[in-house]
């Protein structure tokens, strides 16, 4: 009864504006001697944007993973859409994945299947969704990323920038409210980068996700930060600079060994005087 | 403990825990709900259908050989009619379920390490998992049912094309009469033997397969990660082989005999 009523109770508080949807408070994890995260805590706010930097095997991925329940911290808690996940079985964790999205580096699309089995895998095999509707969803939202016309290829006749739009929309298609972006851009020419940013800000402003950015790549991370997505008058969906309130809904984490020195907007961030963050930016 | 012990006890006693760990889920996802009843039906094709041609090779070769040398040693004795005898008890009892075995570790027991273990390495079992699906119940269920089930069917079709091997052999090489072969190949058999025969591919179906997923689902380091795996999964699937058919022989024999 207890627990009935707490579980409402967070789901009202989820419902408001504000509402915090991911929180860490003093998360730390090591395999063996290696400590990946030492002391880890931050809140992503329900629609805002979280962008996490860092060099290579700061631990950016680990946080993301720990936010899945693929990986389980040492100490400290982690909250998910209610749910206090640090603590939950494997069993435990499925309906809370039911509401996040993740998008792996170099996508993690399933060889075996062609694009519409990827895209619509949620819905085709752990939904009671009807098959009709569950295509009719697939083919939405590879309109949606510009890719209707590849839903019958297999992955591996994608290019890179394909193959993570693909993942994006496999990652969407079950309308999760949360999304986590791992290095999403590594590896992608700059203007298919950007095609990807637009498809993470239309997410954020038109579907109202919430998302986690990780990466390394600082001109997409700035681009995710700066940019909205409106629609004209003309029904088409425009990105524009983000207006400074806008603007403040995207936050930089940087992760240093484990550790989070530094938090702030992107006017905050390129104002720093860490010599780290200097360095980092230069 | 000396460290350079400790280390690869430790390592063992992990694979040992992680292995039992599996085979319970395994069995857990067998009996309980979700089914993956597409997998399922897919995996019977390539495990039992896509292993008929090897099966039917290795056992028709096997029984021609075995005729042939079984033939030269029972003429010392001027028993060549009952060649046929040697050679239906030796393929059912022994060489049909183990052979058929070996010939599964090479061909399936590779071919899942190397499909999970690529999986593993490319981030797809992880999001396999952030999907919402249990990859033991969406994988592994369905190879183990598959190498279960298969393997003693694919043995009796071994079993019973070595004899065919056997009877060409017999027949025109050895020269003896079709009706004195077929006889004495039933003369020989008795129901304990054919018991024997038939149990044994089930657990040998289930070392392969639970061995092979588990070196697959266990597959760290890249590219060169999964060919380790892979030979990894062909020589221990192939001693389980061996060492599994001597112990389940014990015990049947305590049992049936």
């Amino acid at each position: 009864m207890a627990q009935a009523i707490e579980q409402q109770t967070a789901t009202e508080i989820l419902n408001e504006t504000g509402a915090p949807v991911i929180v860490f408070d003093r998360v730390k994890l090591a395999f063996d001697e290696k400590v990946v995260l030492r002391d880890i805590s931050f809140t992503l706010i329900k629609g805002h944007t979280k962008i996490i930097l860092g060099a290579s095997g700061s631990g950016k991925s680990t946080i993301l993973k720990i936010i899945t329940g693929l990986l389980r911290s040492d100490e400290g808690v982690v909250w998910v859409n209610g749910s206090r996940v640090d603590q939950l079985s494997e069993l435990e964790m499925m309906p809370v994945r039911a509401d996040l999205g993740m998008i792996f580096q170099e996508g993690a699309l399933f060889d075996s299947l062609t694009v519409r089995e990827n895209v619509g895998y949620k819905l085709f095999e752990e939904s009671d969704m009807p098959m009709d509707q569950a295509n009719r969803r697939v083919e939405e939202v590879l309109g949606w990323i510009g890719l209707a016309e590849y839903i019958d290829r297999m992955p591996s006749e994608l290019s890179g920038g394909q193959r993570r739009r693909v993942a994006i929309a496999r990652a969407m298609a079950f309308k999760p409210r949360i999304l986590l972006y791992d290095e999403a851009t590594t590896g992608l020419d700059p203007i298919t980068a950007t095609t990807v940013d637009e498809e993470i800000i239309k997410l954020r402003d038109l579907e109202h996700v919430s998302s986690i950015v990780v990466t390394h790549q600082l001109r997409d991370a700035f681009y995710v930060a700066t940019h909205m997505a409106v629609v004209g008058q003309d029904g088409k969906v425009k990105i524009v600079p983000a207006t400074p309130a806008k603007e403040r809904e995207a936050e930089f984490i940087m992760v240093r060994d484990g550790l989070i020195c530094f938090e702030g907007d992107a006017d905050a961030l390129r104002n720093s005087r860490d010599p780290y963050i200097q360095t980092f930016l230069s | 403990m000396l460290p350079f012990i400790e280390k690869p006890l430790k390592n063992a006693a992990l694979e040992v825990q992680e292995y039992v760990r599996m085979v319970a889920a395994t069995f857990h996802g067998i009996f309980t709900r979700p089914r993956y009843r597409y997998d399922i039906v897919q995996q019977f094709d390539v495990i039992g259908v896509g292993s008929l041609t090897v099966v039917i090779l290795t056992g028709f070769f096997t029984g021609a050989a075995l005729c042939s040398q079984s033939g030269l040693t029972l003429d010392a004795f001027g028993a060549r009619p009952i060649v046929g005898r040697l050679v239906s008890a030796s393929m059912i009892k022994e060489l049909g379920p183990v052979l058929t075995a070996l010939m599964l570790t090479g061909r399936i027991g590779s071919g899942i390490a190397a499909e999970l273990g690529s999986m593993v390495v490319t981030d797809q079992i992880n999001a396999l998992r952030a999907l919402g699906t249990d990859p033991i119940r969406k994988l592994v269920v369905p190879r183990v049912l598959a190498g279960v089930l298969m393997a003693p069917v694919l043995t009796i079709i071994s079993d019973f094309v070595g004899i065919v091997g056997g009877w060409i052999v017999a027949r025109f090489q050895l020269q003896v009469a079709s009706g004195v072969y077929w006889s004495s190949v039933t003369y020989g058999l008795y129901t304990q033997d054919l018991w024997m025969g038939l149990i044994k591919p089930f657990v040998l179906g289930f070392a392969i397969v639970t061995i092979a997923c588990h070196v697959g689902l266990r597959t760290s380091g890249g590219t060169q990660g999964v060919g380790e795996a892979t030979t990894v999964s062909v020589v221990a699937g192939s001693v389980a082989v061996i060492a599994a058919d001597f112990f389940v022989t014990q015990v049947l024999i305590v049992l049936l005999y």
